[in-house]
């Protein structure tokens, strides 16, 4: 018996310094002292004092310019050292895009395409980001990125034969008007399904990631309201976690169809989302073609070296969402004329090119009625061409055509021999 | 001691009852039947689902150096084990965890091989699919074809396990194929054991397609066999006759082959008759020759799957069977399929086209 207590005794010496004493007493636990905290999820100092954060506890992001409204550069150290052949290609980008937009409106509005989607008061972004990156670079868009398209060399005629669907169209006349793609010009093809290109277009820059002394890089175009898509969320965290060569350009031009950015989110714009995920963001003046230009040179010189970068290029949806819209339901027409009179990206460039006695009014006459005449023709060329063969409804849906539908195809070629004068065959490719 | 002993005996009996009603609960609702066939000739290695796939994903990062395998908790070898060693083996560039988002992995995946590189992705559950489905059906299966064939991603495989587990409940038993097999430009493809995997999953990671590759999860370690070690493809949009027979077609895939290999096995002992087991495999696009060449010759078909009677795969199969071989059946195609609720927890073995309930339909099906 006693030599159990004896037992006893020494256990309870041994354990006094350590777990009976912290039972009894407050522990001596080592405190941080005012160093980051040690949780995984976060390293941040502790306070003591409660402190709720929202919008008012810090300064929006500015927005970076280069140019006024009157096409005057604002400081000196910040105009690009553009080749004049360079500034004459984004100007001149911009008119032919504003004079196909123009014909391809109202030809929309005759009944001669089913659909078409405008570019006015965006044409500056366009040019400007298009014109800071290499063709090596790969694009994936929404769809109204017209003017990078053109800069990068997609012709009138392309862009044309596709809105009609004809069997000129690469696209095989399978999707809508303005869903545009080239493999060669590294043009992703444009679909309709909001932000899905995003999380795409960060797949893609790791791909290029990859590949051995990369020096290309991916820019996705997206517009606010689209940043509202959970697959944009995906694409910011994805591109900042898995350290991605892209440029996310957003263009907020306060507007999605009807729906007014002040319904679309509540905090700064899509730009303060980006230092929140941990990917360098700025924010730029999309009238102005030229702080444009910068932003996107120096996003490639951060993005090549696996940094992502997010761009929102604020700016205004000058005409209505889409020909299927009429955005004075929604908004004044005062409004829409204060920005296509003052914040004008084409006048900006215009200005900015007399000054330095690039342009003149009379070339710019020249210019106008020249690339109306393309756009004029190409669309009565396209509008003579037929359509592709019906079969091609059913090739590309798998690389070989499985037998199944290799069945459907013979059925409705079976079909169409018993009851083709229902169909417009005519308008169609014969074999 | 009488008394003693007659407690001991109802302790036991008591005890017994238990177990069974435990057994009965826990066993796997199906036998596992070897594959005895190999797709090629040379050395094999007894492996399972889960170290079948894994070798062909190692046999895929060796030989294509663009290809990645990236998902949630793949990095230290995924939660089935699936990606084991496969990070040490070939870089935290080629094997790597992604954000918890299933979207962003689809979309991350469709975008690598619009770049051209391979793309393994993987979804943890299938049951966690349906966030990537807008990706999945509106983009992947369209990217070709909206394109004009000037963009693709035919190089992606989204790999997610499937099917029921035992205790999976609700979000870890589901087997979608059948919301899949409604998307032109997908492949969608199931696996019965560790043969078929490593050949379907190497023919659907070379495919020009972007590919579904679901995966049984309780074949991951249930099912073992003998594996060719080299190298070897299994055709995709090929079904394949396991058994031949004369009285019935009965028509699965996944874990349902093996129940189905079971059912004609007690067909042939208890009723004497042959039946012809054809598993799938292919979902989309699937093998309508192998299948209707089968029910023509034996006029009677049971198709069994775990999915939802309802719109399930099996309807397309009975509607085409029965245009196909209208003048052959002599009975009404029968489908055995989870029934049409939402998969269900402690009621599991009830809810099954297990070996019971499709031997139930085989016999009514062959006594119409």
């Amino acid at each position: 018996m006693a030599l159990r207590s004896g037992v006893s005794f020494l256990r309870f010496t041994a354990l006094r310094s350590s777990r009976l004493l912290s039972t009894h007493t407050r522990p001596d636990i080592q405190q941080n002292g005012g160093k980051t905290a040690e949780f995984p999820g976060a390293k941040a100092p502790y306070v003591t004092d409660m402190k709720f954060l929202n919008e008012t506890n810090y300064e929006p992001i500015p927005i970076y310019r280069v140019l006024d409204n009157n096409g005057e550069v604002l400081m000196n150290s910040e105009e690009p050292d553009l080749d004049k052949e360079v500034l004459l290609n984004m100007y001149k980008t911009m008119i032919q895009l504003n004079q196909m937009d123009k014909i391809l409106y109202e030809s929309q509005r005759q009944g001669r395409i089913s659909f078409y989607m405008t570019n006015y008061g965006e044409e500056g972004m366009h040019v400007g980001s298009a014109a800071a990156l290499s063709l090596r670079d790969m694009v994936f868009a929404q769809y109204r990125e017209v003017g990078v398209l053109l800069y990068r060399g997609m012709t009138i005629s392309e862009l044309v034969n596709q809105c009609y669907g004809n069997h000129e169209d690469p696209g095989k006349g399978r999707h809508m008007p303005v869903h545009y793609g080239s493999r060669q010009l590294n043009i992703v093809t444009i679909s309709s399904p909001l932000a899905t290109q995003m999380p795409q277009a960060v797949g893609a820059a790791y791909a290029f990631k990859r590949q051995p002394d990369n020096d290309r890089c991916v820019i996705c175009y997206f517009g606010e309201g689209a940043a509202s898509e959970g697959d944009a969320f995906a694409a910011f965290n994805f591109a900042a976690t898995l350290e991605c060569p892209v440029i996310l350009f957003c263009r907020n031009n306060g507007y999605a169809i009807s729906t007014p950015s002040s319904e679309q989110y509540r905090g700064d714009g899509i730009a303060a989302r980006g230092p929140s995920l941990g990917i360098n963001t700025l924010r730029v003046d999309g009238t102005d073609a030229l702080a444009v230009y910068n932003a996107v040179r120096a996003a490639k010189e951060i993005a090549v070296k696996n940094k992502p970068v997010l761009i929102e290029a604020m700016s205004y949806r000058v005409g209505h969402h889409s020909t299927s819209d009429d955005s004075t339901a929604y908004r004044s027409i005062e409004e829409i004329q204060k920005w296509t009179a003052d914040e004008n990206p084409i006048q900006k460039l215009r200005l900015y090119l007399e000054r330095k006695g690039l342009w003149n009014e009379e070339a710019d006459k020249a210019l106008i009625k020249e690339s109306r005449d393309i756009v004029v023709r190409t669309m009565q060329d396209a509008e003579k061409k037929k359509k592709p063969h019906w079969k091609e409804m059913f090739e590309d849906v798998y690389y070989d055509m499985p037998p199944k539908l290799q069945k459907q195809m013979k059925q409705l070629e079976h079909h169409l021999k018993k009851n083709g004068e229902h169909y417009p065959l005519d308008n169609f490719q014969k074999e | 001691m009488a008394g003693l002993i007659t407690k001991k005996t109802t302790c036991s009996r008591y005890l017994f009852k238990n177990v069974n009603n435990y057994m009965k609960r826990l066993s796997s609702h199906f036998t596992y039947f070897p594959d005895e066939q190999k797709p090629i000739e040379g050395e094999t290695s007894k492996m399972n689902m889960m170290q079948a796939i894994n070798n062909a994903m190692d046999i895929t990062l060796k030989t294509d150096p663009s290809a990645v395998l990236f998902g949630e908790d793949v990095a230290f070898g995924g939660v089935f084990r699936c990606a084991l060693g496969l990070q040490e083996k070939y870089g935290k560039d080629r094997v790597f965890n992604t954000p918890l988002c299933e979207q962003g992995i689809a979309g991350f995946g469709i975008g690598l091989a619009t770049a051209g590189a391979t793309a393994i992705a993987e979804i943890q559950f299938a049951d966690y699919i349906f966030p990537a489905f807008d990706q999945l059906v509106n983009e992947a299966a369209k990217c070709r074809y909206r394109s004009g064939a000037q963009w693709a991603c035919g190089a992606l495989t989204v790999r997610a396990p499937c099917g029921a587990v035992g205790h999976g409940g609700l979000y870890h038993s589901q087997s979608p194929e059948a919301f899949f097999a409604h998307a032109p430009g997908l492949k969608v493809v199931i696996p019965r054991g560790p043969t078929s995997a490593k050949g379907l999953l190497l023919s659907c990671l070379r495919d020009r397609d972007p590919c579904i590759f679901l995966e049984p999860k309780i074949l991951y370690r249930a099912a073992a066999e003998e594996v060719p070690v080299d190298s070897y493809e299994i055709p995709l949009g090929k079904a394949q006759v396991l058994r031949e027979g004369d009285a019935a077609t009965l028509i699965a895939w996944g874990t349902q082959v093996h129940v189905m290999l079971e059912v004609a096995q007690m067909a042939k002992e208890q009723l004497g008759v042959n039946c012809e087991v054809i598993d799938l495999a292919s979902i989309l696009p699937w093998d309508e020759e192998t299948v209707c060449n089968s029910v023509k010759k034996t006029g009677r078909c049971l198709i069994a799957h775990e999915a939802p009677l309802t719109c399930g795969f099996g309807a397309e199969l009975a509607a085409t069977i029965q245009e196909e071989c209208f003048l052959h059946l002599e009975a009404p195609v029968r489908r055995a399929a989870g029934w049409d609720a939402p998969f269900p927890h402690v009621f599991e073995p009830f809810y099954l086209p297990d070996r019971t309930r499709c031997m139930q339909d085989l016999r009514d099906l062959l006594q119409y």
